[in-house]
């Protein structure tokens, strides 16, 4: 419960001893209000990113230097519009600015606002204010509100405000200097001047208010007897106390909410009477609206939209190759060079098991990097507005939105970027349900799974003399992933409840051209975040899978190697087919391949043998393991000359020496990698994005089981 | 002061009150007030109160979402048909 002295406002909380502690201060003001930019100019590389406590939502601080010696503390509040939540997101505020006890509760705040907008900015301005929280207004995009023909006279702001206005244009740095000074010289006052007089209606509970919880603000316990529902920090008691009086007075949060906004607003009509001249030059039309004609054309605006696409998708497939390449071979050297100079099982550990895991996670970083740099510069540019305008109706049947459009279609390269792009979807409800269809669309570790066993069973004709038969059951594949996203999402919807009311309501920004450091830090942070937080499980499960490819219960590994060696003593096969032969036996009888065998009943209704058991458990890892599974498996028994996987797949034999793999199992096994959740990065991701193992859970199991019926349904009704 | 009417979702406002939806592409009009209370405080915050101009500057090719400028400031929203609907129009 926070507690503080009746009268005295804790300004410079001195939680901390010494007068070394730099301040601290928040930054808070509207989307698109340049809060973002602001943070970086201050705060450059000095930044480290978290989550507020128990929600994903960013949290990030960083130290600025001030000049000299002189440090501040910066923590960047998610963008509002006032302090009366709409959004889980909204809430970090309250819980932050509301308990003087909090650990981040600010010394000062730096309100930004768009200069161009500046009655809407001010309102958050004015709350600010009222609660008595030490101030400095930052009056951003000063270059926007001139081309608008707005000028604002910002001595008279001052005066009417009573706090330091400092002209800004955060994207270029101009006024960052001033700024700073103001910063440091800890010129944030407390305004005196209330913006807004509780009506005497509201006093009586007011009162109560303060005085059960020792309050140092009118205001702030009006915001108590508002929002105590979701303040984390208030105790059950709190809660309930809260509740009592509430409702003695018969409290109507959302009318009250209502008169006090609409107030506020005619209060900053007259604050702001002297102080915006606008001057009307026959206004054209902005040059945005222009831009819009066109990128939100009912013809052009799908196709700029389908060509950006192209680019985002050849980005991540394409040019991401060279680099994933390039870790690939690396990782490999580094694992050969280890082996040839030590060995034991410690180094195998090192080298099959941590090295190779990090290796899976390493090389994700190429295309993490380059989808956030394409969602960088479309959010920076304001483009991403217009996609989520032109495609939400398309979306909305399925209980997804415009904003899941484009992390789905990311999804197509790789799962683990696509589920961290979902943060920019703001409803809850939304960003779960497009998390959670997200790995159903087959994504680029797919495509050896996929062209593998086409090629094996899908002759290389065409079809019509037009189409390739294998490009068209490709494609197929494609289309059935995609497909069952949007229909599992579309059951899904009826399943999840909302935690909130989602609104569409947003501002469409103009456009501007990116500013490259924003981008640069997104890339950085980004993959930061993934290789800290999804790596450590991917390593750990790759150690694991490793351990139980390796041993196996019992002498029977020795034992089938031993016979092997006979085998090959006896037959006099050459040394690398003898190593096959043995690396083949061990594998069956590990704890993999025990688990290949103790599966086997239950993957037979699929038509799968215990050997593409083994490869199912091992691709979970990652699902292009299974190619590399399979063919380890299947070298035994078979010719010195292996050639490829897919000749090895095409010799194998069943029972009655007929070819194994029929154009029925093949398509089984097929539909199986379409739907299965085979990732286990992909894990690693959702459980960071929705802090709860019950989400990557329920992907495991809802996409295991489809796989599991759909193969079932191709290999008993084909 | 009767700043939105508390009209359950059953009993819709009448047929005859013009709403933002209503609007024609390029048409100007003033905010009257807003029928559903929680979106109110939304549109509020951004700045869509009652007295505002509002025009509606085109729809998304599907018909929705559509884009409304608000105000003098001249700042674009996007929102859903459902939404705009809640926004009634002085006649």
């Amino acid at each position: 419960m926070p507690v503080a002295a009746p009268d005295s406002r804790p300004v410079t909380s001195a939680a901390v001893p010494g007068p070394e502690r730099p301040p601290k201060l928040a930054l808070i003001g509207n989307p698109n209000s340049g809060k973002t930019s602001l943070f970086n100019q201050l705060t450059g590389l000095n930044q480290k990113v978290g989550n507020f406590p128990g929600v994903t939502v960013d949290r990030k601080t960083g130290l600025a230097p001030l000049g000299g010696a002189r440090r501040a503390e910066v923590i960047d509040l998610p963008g509002t519009y006032s302090l009366y939540p709409k959004s889980l997101d909204e809430r970090v505020i309250a819980d932050l600015l509301y308990d003087p006890t909090s650990a981040d509760y600010p010394d000062f705040v730096v309100v930004t606002v768009d200069a161009s907008n500046l009655r809407r900015g001010l309102l958050l301005f004015t709350q600010l204010a009222d609660l008595g929280l030490p101030a400095v207004l930052g009056l951003n995009m000063t270059d926007v509100a001139a081309e608008r023909g707005i000028s604002i006279d910002v001595p008279a702001l001052e005066r009417e405000l009573q706090v330091p206005v400092v002209p800004l244009n955060a994207r270029k740095g101009t006024g960052l200097a001033a700024l700073r000074i103001v910063l440091a010289d800890r010129l944030a006052v407390a305004p005196t001047r209330r913006f807004w007089e509780i009506p005497a209606s509201l006093r009586p509970l007011v009162q109560q208010v303060r005085a059960r919880f020792g309050l140092h603000n009118d205001y702030l316990a009006l915001h108590y007897a508002h929002q105590f529902r979701q303040l984390h920090f208030l105790s059950e008691a709190d809660r309930t106390d809260l509740a009592r009086l509430t409702e003695q007075a018969g409290f109507d949060s959302t009318a009250r909410q209502a008169e006090e906004t609409v107030a506020r607003y005619a209060r900053l009509n007259e604050v702001l009477l002297d102080v915006v001249t606008v001057t009307r030059t026959e206004r054209q039309e902005p040059a945005s609206n222009k831009i819009d004609k066109v990128l939100t054309h009912r013809v052009f605006g799908y196709l700029i939209f389908l060509a950006i696409l192209f680019l985002l998708f050849q980005a991540i497939f394409a040019w991401a190759q060279y680099p994933m390449d390039w870790i690939d071979q690396g990782i490999s050297a580094l694992s050969g060079a280890i082996q040839a100079r030590f060995s034991g099982p410690l180094v195998r550990l090192l080298t099959e098991g941590v090295i190779a895991g990090l290796g899976g996670v390493l090389i994700f970083i190429p295309q993490i990097a380059l989808l956030f740099a394409f969602l960088a510069v479309l959010e920076e540019s304001g483009y991403m507005a217009r996609v989520t305008f032109l495609m939400d109706k398309l979306m909305r049947p399925f209980g997804l939105s415009g904003k899941s459009v484009v992390p789905l279609i990311s999804g197509l390269a790789c799962a683990v970027p696509a589920i961290m792009g979902a943060r920019t979807i703001e409803s809850w409800k939304d960003r779960m349900l497009t998390i959670f269809v997200t790995p159903l669309m087959s994504c680029s570790a797919r495509i050896p799974v996929y062209t593998v066993l086409v090629a094996l069973v899908v002759p290389d004709e065409s079809w019509l003399g037009l189409f390739n038969m294998r490009g068209l059951v490709l494609m197929g594949l494609y289309l059935l992933g995609t497909a069952s996203a949007l229909l599992s999402a579309w059951a899904l919807k009826v399943v999840l409840k909302a935690r909130e009311r989602s609104y569409f309501i947003m501002e469409f920004p103009v456009y501007r051209w990116p500013r490259w450091k924003n981008v640069g830090l997104t890339i950085v942070e980004k993959v930061k975040a993934f290789v800290w937080q999804a790596g450590k499980v991917i390593v750990a499960i790759s150690v694991l899978l490793w351990v139980l490819a390796s041993y196996g219960p019992g002498q029977r590994q020795a034992q089938a190697e031993a016979a092997v060696q006979r085998q090959a003593a006896a037959q006099r096969w050459p040394a690398p087919e003898t190593e096959r032969r043995v690396a083949s036996a061990r594998l069956e009888t590990s704890y993999a391949g025990t688990f290949g065998h103790l599966i086997e009943p239950a993957i037979r209704p699929l038509g799968f043998d215990w050997k593409i058991g083994i490869a199912l458990l091992t691709s979970f890892a990652a699902r292009e393991v299974f190619v590399g599974t399979m063919s380890t498996i299947y070298s035994v028994g078979q010719d010195a000359d292996l050639g490829t996987v897919q000749q090895k797949l095409a010799n194998e034999k069943d029972t009655q020496g007929h070819p194994f793999f029929t154009p029925r199992r093949a398509l089984s096994l097929l539909v199986f990698y379409v739907f299965a959740m085979q990732c286990m990065s992909t894990l690693a991701t959702t459980y960071r994005e929705t802090k709860s193992w019950r989400w990557p859970l329920g992907q495991l199991v809802y996409m295991t089981g489809l796989a599991y019926l759909a193969s079932l349904l191709v290999w008993q009704v084909f | 002061m009767a700043l939105f009417r508390r009209s359950s979702a059953a009993a819709p406002a009448p047929p005859a009150a013009r709403t933002a939806n209503d609007l024609q592409p390029g048409e100007t009009a003033t905010v009257c007030c807003l029928n559903d209370p929680d979106m109110a405080l939304k549109l509020l915050d951004m700045g869509c109160i009652p007295g505002t101009r509002v025009k509606l500057v085109g729809r998304a090719p599907l018909g929705d979402p559509l884009m409304l400028t608000l105000g003098d400031e001249g700042y674009t929203l996007s929102l859903r048909v459902s939404e705009a609907r809640t926004i009634q129009l002085k006649a």
